[in-house]
């Protein structure tokens, strides 16, 4: 920001409003509930504070790291297919407060996540949802289109692939283990880990050499 | 899970329909499924009823709670992709019967 001010004259572009409109109903509710928390000696402000740091600090290289482990060893793959919390707790990672779901891309069959009814995904692996994830054009149109909404994202797959949409409505959460890409035979874990997005990993994308 | 659960009604392969009802508050079984027939692709465990837990209550006895492929074919009458292609849903024992028991007016969704 410096020299910011200096430049106030020639710095012209149309301002962006602040969003000072008035609090919605649980927005107020929210910053009641914290409030009373924090006065009744529950949680200290520190503690909000860093969960939401913890929160941020998750990110889709927690859940690429899985993938390519899985990619890379055959028994980490097959325990991560049948019993995913042990397999993340097995390699060191978060076994996450909720039971995970791989399911797993074939030449036949594209998987791919859904919430229809909220926005249920899996955070301690991927971080925050997207904005899409959570959209009502997202949740309404995956399961009664997928094909049209995969083509919106870049993924056009043949007739011949059998498409299957998890709707994750209850206590169980998703992960896509996506196809190997073709040509990474020799690769190690890490670079491998550097090829898997989250797109892929929620199943509107697949992975490639980049 | 440790807590008392209702007994596990049915198994893997099991041909299932959806109740179709649709009762006020917390239900976690999406309306475009209600009323069709899936079946089951497995069980994931039994967990406290969320039409209960959202009132404070304990949800206990907890449900069993399957997996249900639909195919999408079934769902949706012009449904524009392969014959084979699937959705699963996660649904609560008590949403559930056996395919072929009156379920009071399975429709076809458009």
């Amino acid at each position: 920001m410096a020299g910011h001010q200096d430049e106030a004259d020639a710095h012209q572009h149309p301002t962006r409003a602040d969003p000072d409109t008035p609090l919605t109903y649980f927005q107020r509710m929210e910053v009641a509930v914290r409030e009373l928390l924090i006065e009744k000696g529950i949680l200290t402000a520190d503690q909000v504070r860093q969960q939401v740091e913890d929160m941020d600090s998750r990110t889709p290289a927690r859940g690429a790291a899985v993938v390519a482990r899985a990619w890379s060893d055959l028994a980490f793959h097959d325990l991560l297919l049948a019993d995913a919390n042990t397999a993340l707790e097995s390699m060191g990672v978060d076994r996450g407060p909720y039971k995970l779901v791989v399911v797993e891309n074939t030449p036949d069959v594209h998987n791919v996540i859904v919430c229809t009814l909220c926005s249920c995904y899996p955070r301690w692996l991927l971080g925050l949802p997207p904005d899409w994830y959570k959209s009502r054009n997202y949740r309404s149109r995956m399961v009664r289109e997928p094909r049209a909404v995969l083509r919106e994202f870049g993924l056009d797959l043949p007739q011949s692939t059998t498409v299957r949409v998890h709707d994750s409505t209850a206590d169980m959460r998703y992960l896509v283990l996506p196809m190997r890409p073709p040509g990474t035979d020799a690769w190690q874990e890490q670079e491998l880990a550097a090829l898997v997005s989250r797109d892929a990993m929620v199943g509107v994308a697949v992975c490639a050499p980049r | 899970m440790s807590q008392h659960a209702e007994p596990v009604l049915f198994q893997h392969g099991d041909r299932v329909t959806v109740r179709c009802a649709h009762p006020p508050g917390h239900v976690r079984t999406p309306t475009y499924v209600r009323g069709h027939s899936g079946v089951i692709e497995r069980l994931c465990g039994a967990y406290p009823n969320p039409e209960e837990l959202a009132y404070a209550r304990s949800g206990l006895p907890a449900q069993p709670l399957y997996r249900v492929r639909f195919r999408q074919a079934d769902l949706w009458v012009d449904y524009a992709g392969g014959a084979s292609d699937t959705v699963d849903v996660e649904i609560f024992q008590h949403w559930l019967q056996p395919t072929g028991v009156n379920n009071g007016g399975a429709s076809r969704r458009s």
